[in-house]
C-alpha cells in the first residue's frame, strides 16, 4: 500500500459555540477595527500522511482528533479537497477562507503527539502535520488575506493558505554529501574582511576578523567553514559580552563613590578601567564577599548565580534576554526565551529545579500609529509574548509569579523580553566539571535547521531586511520535551548513592551556539572530540556545520563517565527521552576536533577560541546634558481626582493582571504571597513569595526594580532600580541582609563613545548601590545593539534599559505582609522623604510642562539601606498590616492601590509629609522619590514604630475607614474606591 | 501505611504537589511513568489510593488529556475499573480530570450496572473556556448535599474559606445532552460545584467536578492539593490566627479520602 496523504477539519458542533472563533474575532477587531469580518469560525486542520485506508483514517479521526461531545470531524481523502466549499448558513455572504500551516522545518508539537497517539491505536507508523482554519465572513479574499498576516500568520514560520491545505505527500530533505569547504581568508584586505563577516552572518569586527587571519596565517593554512563560524558563535556579543569586558577609556564627570576598583586616572583627566565588569558589578560581588557576606555559592562562574538558603539547599536564579529573536516573530521567540532560561536553573551546578519563573517586558504603547515598516505592531507582540511565556511556562509546570510591563515609543522596533528563572538544588550539587575520557552526551530535542545564526544576529542590529534574512534564526519551543529532559536530569542527579550517586560529572544548556558553545566551554581546560553524525536529526540534509551550530531547543549536554552510561540510558528510556553519544571529552593538545563519519572537518585550539579574541579600548564619553526647560503650567488640585484616574490609566501604572492570570503561577503548590493579592484578587504585590523546600517555613521572596523613567541619568537609573527591587522585597516580609541581585543591561549600540558613557555610568550606579545595600550580584547579563533601523535610514535607539531582578531569604513565611489595607482604625504612615523633584516621574511624562523642577531625585546611599533595614524590622515585629512599595504614579497612586485592594477607605493628609524644600500638594502627592514606603499600622503601635525607626524621616499620612471612598483632607477630594480600581483595570483588559 | 499511585506522563507537572497532598494525610506517594505502567498495568493493584495529577500531558495536543487517554483506554481502562471494584479512591484534578473523562472513567455506568469491558465513548466532556482563554484565580466552589462523592460528600466551610484555586484553559464541563446532566444530578455524582457568581468557564450547571456512581472516582477541574497549608489560601493575611486550629478545605478531601481507604482496608 502506498502512501497518502488525509486531511482532517475538526470543528465545534454548533451546540457548543466556537469559543476560540470569538476569541479570534475580539483578536481581528481590536488589531484591525477599519476591516472586521461578520463572523470567524474555526476548525483544527490535521494532514495524516501514510499507508491507510479511508476505515482506518475514519478511526483516527472518530478516535483521536474530535471529542464525540463537543466537535465534529470531517475526512477528505486524496483529492477531495479541492472540490469541497465552506459551509455558511448565510448564503448571500461572502467566506474567505484562510489556512495558517507551519513552514516545512518548523517545529510542529501537536503533531509529534498525535503521531505517537495513532501509533498506539493502529500499532502503525504515521507522519502528522497540523494547521489552523480560519473562515472570515464578509470579507474579501484580498480583506482576509491581509488579517491573516497581521494576526493570524507570521510569514517567518507560517504559510498562508487561501484554500484547504491538502498536499499530495509531505516534502522531505535529501541526504547531505559531505563537502569540507576551505574559506580563503590569507589575502583578504580589511573592507573584504569586513564584508565577509557580514555577509556570512559572522557578525565579527575587524580586529577580530585580522587576529582570526593572523592565527590562520601562522600555521599555513586557511580555515574551514565550520572552524569560523565556532569562532563567530564563542566570539559574538551573545556569548562572551566582549562590551562590557572590555578596556573602557572613559571622557568625564565620574558619579558617585571617587575610587573604584581596576580604574586608574591617566594624565589627561580620563578613567581607564580595565575590564568593566569585572572592575563595577563583580567587583562589588567580591569585596562584599571579603568583608563577610558568606552565603553566595557560586557567582558570575556557572549558567546562575547560586545562594545558599537553609543546611541542605541552594537556590539560583538567571534572567535572560530574547529581545531580537522576539522583535521578529514574539510567541516563538518569548516562549524559547523563557525556554531557554529555564534550561540554564538546569544546567547550573549539577542541576537545579526550576521552581519559579519571571518574565519582563518592554514594548511601545499599544495604539501607537506609526509603525515602521519590518516591524509588528506592539499589541500584537506584548499579547505574543505573553502567549509564549504562558505557554512555556505553564506546561513546564513553572509558576511565573513576577514580572512587569514598560511601555516608551522607542522600543517599537526593538521590544525587551526578559525572561527568569529561580532554582533549588542539594549544596552538594552546587558545582561540576568535566573530566578527561567523560563521554559528551545530549538529552533531548532533536537537532534540526531553526536557531541557525541566534548567537550572531542577536549580537547585530536590527533593520528592516532582518525578518527575511534571519527568519532561520527563530525557534519553536517544545515545552513537553524539555520537562521530560527535567524529568530524567534530576532523576540522574538524584541517583542513590549506593548505586553510584550522581550520573554525570558536568552539565550545562544548549542555547546560543548550539553544541558549538556547549560543548567548547565545558572543554575550554581539557578539549574535546565530537563525532557530528551521531546527532540526531529532525530531518536529513543537515551539513556539519549546521549540526554545529543549529540553536534547535530543549538539548541538553552532560560530561557522563563511562561507567554511568547504561544507567543514564535506563533512566533515559524510561522518561522517553532522547539520548546520544556525541564523542568524548579531554584530548592531547587541548583542542577541539570535529568529525564527521571519521572525517576530520574542523580543528581548533582551545586557547584560540577561549584566548584568541582581542581585548579592545572602547572609548566613552559623557557631556553634560542640556538641562531641561522648566514648565510653568503647575496643575491645581481641582483637576486632582481626574489626575489621579489618569495616573492609575497610565499604561506603566495599570494593572497588569490580564497578563498575571494567564499564567499559572500556584503549580508546584508553594506559593505563599501571589502576584495578585486582596480580597478580590486586585491587589499588585510588590513581589512574590514561595516555600522551595516541602515542609519548610523559610521562604524565597521574587522581585524586581525597574527604572526606565530614570534612563537619562542612567547612574541614578541604577541606584533607583536595586532601591526599587529591595523595596519590593523588603515590603512582603524579606530579609534585607539576604539579597542577592542580578543585572540585565539592555543598550542601544555602544560604538558610540556617549552611548558607551552611560552604560560605564549605569555599571558605576551598580557598584555604589550593590556596595551600599550590601546586596552581591550573582548573575548578569546584557543585549546590546537594541535599535532599528528603518527603511528610510532613520534609526530607533531603545531608552537605555537596566533590570535589576533580586531574590531574598524569608526567615518564616508565615509573618509575611500583603499590600492591601486590612483595617478600618489603622492608621498610614510613610518612610522616607519627598521634595519638589519631578523626574522620572509618570506626572512628567504625563504632564511635561507642570512641573518647575525636572530633575531626578537622588537615591541616599546611607538613608536607603538604613530605611530598608528599619522598615524590615518593623515588619518582623509583627506591627505592620500591610506594606506597600512607593513607586510609579507615587504616594497617591500607592495609596489608592492598597485602598481598593483591602476595599477599605483612606483618608489622606499629607500636611506631615516629611520633605525636603517646598513640595506643592500635587509634588507631594505625585513626586517619585526613591527609598520610600507606606505602611498600615495601628494607632496604639505608632510609638513602637518611632523606637524602630529612630532618626528616619517618617510621618502618619492618613487614616483607614468605615467609608469606601479615598478622601484627602482639607480639600474637596473624596472619590470612590470603585472608581478607581476600575480606572486601574480598565486599560490592559484585553 | 497507605500506599498512593501518581501516575506521571510526558507534560504531567502537579505530580510532587498531589504526592505532597498525599502525604499530609499519612499516605505514602509512589510514581509511576505510564510507561511503565502500560507494560506492566497490574502494579495498580498494589495501591490503596490513586491520583492521576493535572499538567499538559503530551503538551495537550489535539485536545486536553486527549493523547494521554488515547494511551490508556486500551489497557490501562480495565486495570482502573478494577482498582474501582476493589474500593480505591481515585482523585483527578484538572488534566487528570480531563483524562479521565477520555478514558471513559467517568461518569461511569449508571448506579448499579457493571461498568464496560472495554473504554465506552465518553458522554460528557471539558471544552473551552468560553473566554477561550486559560485562568488562574481562586473561585468559591459548594458540594452538593446529596452528593455520594467519597473526596467530598459532608464537607463545608464558610464561604469565604471554601474557595479552591482553578488554573485552565479547557474546562468548561459539558454534556451530549441535560438528560445526562439531569441523571448525574440524580444519581448524587455531582461532587462539587462552581458557586453560583464564580463559574470560570462556563460550565454546565456550574459543575466543578463529577464522580462515578461508587462514588470512589473523582474529577474535578479544581487542585484541592493546592491548598492543604493556610499560606495557600489567597487572602491567608487576612485571616485570624484562630483559623489555624482548623484545617484548609483542600487537604480535608484528601483527609476524607485517605479515611475511606483506610477503614474499606482495600488490601
Amino acid at each position: 500500500m502506498t502512501e497518502v496523504v488525509y486531511r482532517v477539519e475538526v470543528r465545534p458542533r454548533s451546540s457548543s459555540g466556537d469559543a476560540r472563533g470569538e476569541a479570534v474575532y475580539r483578536q481581528v477587531s481590536s488589531s484591525s477595527p477599519e476591516c472586521v469580518p461578520q463572523q470567524i469560525n474555526t476548525a483544527s486542520v490535521f494532514l495524516v500522511q501514510g499507508a491507510l485506508t479511508t476505515a482506518q483514517m475514519q478511526r483516527i479521526a472518530d478516535e483521536i482528533l474530535a471529542d464525540p461531545v463537543t466537535e465534529v470531524a470531517t475526512l477528505f481523502a486524496p483529492g477531495d479537497s479541492a472540490a469541497s466549499e465552506s459551509v455558511n448558513e448565510d448564503e448571500h455572504a461572502t467566506v474567505s477562507e484562510i489556512e495558517v500551516h507551519p513552514l516545512p522545518g518548523v517545529m510542529d508539537p501537536d503533531a509529534q503527539a498525535v503521531e505517537l497517539a495513532i501509533a498506539s491505536l493502529l500499532d502503525q507508523g504515521v507522519a502528522v502535520r497540523t494547521g489552523r482554519r480560519f473562515e472570515l465572513v464578509g470579507l474579501s479574499e484580498t480583506e482576509a488575506h491581509s488579517i491573516a498576516v497581521r494576526c493570524l500568520a507570521n510569514p517567518v514560520i507560517h504559510a498562508v493558505h487561501t484554500h484547504r491545505y491538502h498536499p499530495e505527500i509531505f516534502a522531505s530533505g535529501a541526504p547531505y554529501e559531505l563537502a569540507v569547504n576551505h574559506v580563503a581568508i590569507s589575502t583578504l584586505d580589511e573592507q573584504s574582511l569586513l564584508a565577509l563577516s557580514r555577509e556570512a552572518h559572522l557578525f565579527l569586527s575587524l580586529d577580530e576578523m585580522k587576529a582570526i587571519q593572523q592565527a590562520y596565517k601562522q600555521r599555513g593554512i586557511e580555515p574551514r567553514e565550520i572552524e569560523l563560524e565556532t569562532l563567530a558563535q564563542t566570539w559574538s556579543e551573545h556569548c562572551v559580552h566582549k562590551t562590557l569586558k572590555s578596556i573602557v577609556r572613559y571622557e568625564g564627570a565620574m558619579p558617585g563613590t571617587k575610587v573604584r576598583p581596576g580604574h586608574t586616572i591617566e594624565d589627561d583627566g580620563a578613567i581607564v578601567i580595565d575590564n568593566l565588569l569585572k572592575s563595577t558589578v563583580a567587583a562589588a560581588t567580591h569585596e562584599l564577599i571579603d568583608e563577610g557576606i558568606d552565603w553566595c555559592l557560586s557567582v558570575f562562574v556557572d549558567n546562575a548565580g547560586i545562594i545558599a538558603f537553609d543546611e541542605d539547599h541552594g537556590v539560583c536564579f538567571k534572567v535572560e534576554t530574547h529581545n531580537h529573536p522576539s522583535a521578529l516573530e514574539p510567541y516563538g521567540g518569548a516562549a524559547t526565551g523563557i525556554g531557554g532560561c529555564i534550561r540554564d536553573i538546569i544546567g547550573t551546578g549539577l542541576a537545579a529545579k526550576p521552581i519559579a519563573a519571571t518574565d519582563v517586558f518592554c514594548v511601545a504603547p499599544p495604539d501607537t500609529q506609526d509603525v515602521p515598516a519590518g516591524c509588528l505592531p506592539p499589541r500584537r507582540i506584548l499579547e505574543q509574548v505573553v502567549g509564549g511565556v504562558r505557554d512555556y511556562g505553564n506546561r513546564m509546570g513553572i509558576p511565573t509569579l513576577n514580572g512587569t510591563v514598560w511601555f516608551d515609543q522607542n522600543y517599537v522596533g526593538n521590544p525587551l523580553v526578559f525572561c527568569g528563572c529561580v532554582g533549588v538544588m542539594p549544596r552538594d550539587r552546587c558545582e561540576g566539571d568535566a573530566q578527561l575520557g567523560d563521554h559528551i552526551i545530549a538529552l533531548g530535542g532533536r537537532t534540526g535547521r531553526d536557531g541557525i545564526h541566534g548567537a550572531t544576529f542577536s549580537s547585530a542590529e536590527l533593520t528592516d531586511s532582518h525578518a527575511d534574512e534571519f527568519s532561520h534564526a527563530v525557534q519553536i519551543g517544545n515545552a513537553v520535551t524539555e520537562k521530560q529532559v527535567l524529568d530524567a536530569i534530576l532523576e540522574a542527579r538524584d541517583n542513590p548513592s549506593e548505586q553510584g550517586g550522581c550520573l554525570f560529572s558536568a552539565i550545562t544548556d544548549c542555547g546560543a551556539g548550539g553544541f558549538s558553545s556547549a560543548v567548547g566551554e565545558m572543554g575550554e581546560l581539557i578539549g574535546a572530540t565530537v563525532d557530528l553524525e551521531r546527532a540526531p536529526l529532525k530531518y536529513d540534509g543537515l551539513t556539519p556545520t549546521e549540526i554545529w551550530i543549529s540553536e534547535a531547543q530543549e538539548r541538553m549536554v552532560l560530561a557522563v563517565p563511562k561507567k554511568n552510561l547504561a544507567r543514564l540510558q535506563e533512566i533515559c528510556d524510561a522518561n522517553d527521552v532522547e539520548m546520544c553519544d556525541l564523542g568524548v571529552f579531554g584530548n592531547q593538545n587541548r583542542e577541539l576536533i570535529l568529525r564527521y563519519h571519521n572525517t576530520e572537518v574542523g580543528r581548533l585550539s582551545m586557547q584560540l577560541l577561549h584566548e584568541g579574541i582581542p581585548n579592545t579600548v572602547r572609548h566613552a564619553s559623557w557631556s553634560k546634558k542640556e538641562e531641561e526647560v522648566s514648565g510653568t503650567a503647575f496643575r491645581q488640585p481641582d483637576h486632582l481626582v481626574d489626575d489621579l484616574r489618569t495616573l492609575l490609566s497610565d499604561l506603566n501604572v495599570a494593572s497588569k493582571q490580564w497578563i498575571i492570570r494567564q499564567y499559572d503561577h500556584e503549580v508546584q503548590g508553594r506559593s505563599v504571597v501571589k502576584p495578585l493579592v486582596g480580597p478580590d484578587g486586585n491587589g499588585p504585590s510588590d513581589a512574590a513569595v514561595i516555600r522551595p523546600v516541602a515542609g519548610s517555613d523559610r521562604g524565597l521572596a521574587i522581585a524586581n526594580g525597574l527604572a526606565v523613567g530614570w534612563s537619562k541619568d542612567p547612574y541614578m537609573m541604577a541606584l533607583a532600580g536595586i532601591d526599587e527591587c529591595v523595596r519590593n522585597l523588603v515590603c512582603v516580609g524579606a530579609d534585607p541582609a539576604r539579597i542577592a541581585i542580578l543585572d540585565n543591561f539592555c543598550w542601544p549600540s555602544c560604538d558610540e563613545s556617549e552611548t558607551m558613557g552611560s552604560l560605564v555610568h549605569a555599571a558605576w550606579g551598580c557598584y555604589d548601590a550593590s556596595k551600599a545595600y550590601r546586596t552581591p550580584f550573582i548573575s548578569g547579563k546584557d543585549s546590546l545593539h537594541n535599535q532599528f533601523t528603518t527603511e528610510d535610514g532613520r534609526t530607533i535607539r531603545i531608552p537605555a534599559t537596566l533590570l535589576i531582578s533580586g531574590f531574598s531569604l524569608v526567615q518564616d513565611v508565615t509573618s509575611c505582609v500583603t499590600m492591601d489595607a486590612k483595617r478600618a482604625g489603622h492608621c498610614l504612615i510613610i518612610v522616607g522623604q519627598t521634595t519638589t523633584q519631578m523626574g522620572g516621574s509618570r506626572a512628567l511624562a504625563r504632564w511635561p510642562d507642570a512641573w518647575a523642577d525636572t530633575s531626578i531625585p537622588e537615591v541616599d546611599l546611607k538613608q536607603g539601606p538604613a530605611t530598608a533595614h528599619a522598615v524590615s524590622t518593623l515588619i518582623t515585629s509583627g506591627v505592620v498590616h500591610a506594606a506597600h512599595d512607593c513607586s510609579d504614579g507615587g504616594l497617591l497612586v500607592a495609596a489608592a492601590e492598597m485602598a481598593f485592594a483591602g476595599d477599605i477607605g483612606l483618608r489622606l493628609d499629607v500636611s506631615d509629609l516629611p520633605i525636603e524644600g517646598t513640595p506643592s500638594l500635587h509634588e507631594r502627592l505625585f513626586a517619585e522619590n526613591p527609598s520610600r514606603y507606606l505602611l498600615e499600622v495601628a494607632q496604639e503601635d505608632l510609638d513602637r514604630v518611632q523606637t524602630h525607626l529612630g532618626d528616619l524621616p517618617w510621618a502618619v499620612i492618613g487614616n483607614f475607614d468605615e467609608t469606601t471612598a479615598l478622601s484627602l483632607s482639607d480639600i474637596s477630594f473624596n472619590v470612590e474606591l470603585k472608581e478607581l480600581r476600575s480606572a486601574w483595570l480598565a486599560p490592559l483588559e484585553w | 501505611m497507605l500506599r498512593a499511585l501518581i501516575v506521571t506522563t510526558a507534560g504531567i507537572n502537579c505530580d510532587q504537589e498531589l504526592a505532597e497532598a498525599f502525604q499530609l494525610v499519612g499516605a505514602e506517594p509512589h510514581f509511576l511513568h505510564l510507561k511503565t505502567l502500560l507494560a506492566k498495568p497490574k502494579r495498580i493493584e498494589q495501591f490503596e489510593l490513586i491520583g492521576l495529577p493535572g499538567g499538559f500531558s503530551y503538551g495537550d495536543a489535539v485536545a486536553a488529556g486527549r493523547i494521554a487517554a488515547q494511551l490508556m483506554r486500551r489497557e490501562l481502562y480495565p486495570a482502573f475499573v478494577k482498582a474501582v471494584e476493589r474500593g480505591v479512591p481515585i482523585i483527578a484534578p484538572c488534566n487528570g480530570f480531563q483524562i479521565a473523562v477520555q478514558m471513559g472513567l467517568l461518569p461511569g455506568p449508571a448506579t448499579g450496572e457493571p461498568w464496560p469491558s472495554v473504554a465506552p465513548q465518553p458522554i460528557v466532556a471539558l471544552g473551552d473556556n468560553q473566554s477561550a482563554r486559560i485562568i488562574d484565580k481562586w473561585v468559591e466552589v459548594q458540594v452538593p448535599s446529596q452528593t455520594r462523592c467519597v473526596w467530598t460528600a459532608g464537607l463545608s466551610a464558610d464561604s469565604h474559606l471554601q474557595l479552591l484555586p482553578i488554573a485552565h484553559g479547557e474546562g468548561r464541563f459539558m454534556a451530549t445532552s441535560p438528560s445526562v446532566v439531569q441523571g448525574l444530578e440524580s444519581a448524587g455524582q455531582i461532587a462539587i460545584r462552581y458557586a453560583d457568581h464564580d463559574n470560570p468557564n462556563g460550565s454546565t450547571d456550574n459543575i466543578a467536578g463529577i464522580c462515578d456512581a461508587s462514588g470512589l472516582v473523582l474529577g474535578l477541574m479544581p487542585h484541592p492539593e493546592r491548598y492543604t497549608v493556610w499560606e495557600h489560601h489567597p487572602t491567608w493575611t487576612r485571616l485570624p490566627q484562630s483559623i489555624r486550629r482548623s484545617q484548609p478545605f483542600g487537604i480535608q478531601m484528601f483527609e476524607k479520602a485517605a479515611e475511606h481507604a483506610r477503614s474499606a482496608a482495600v488490601l
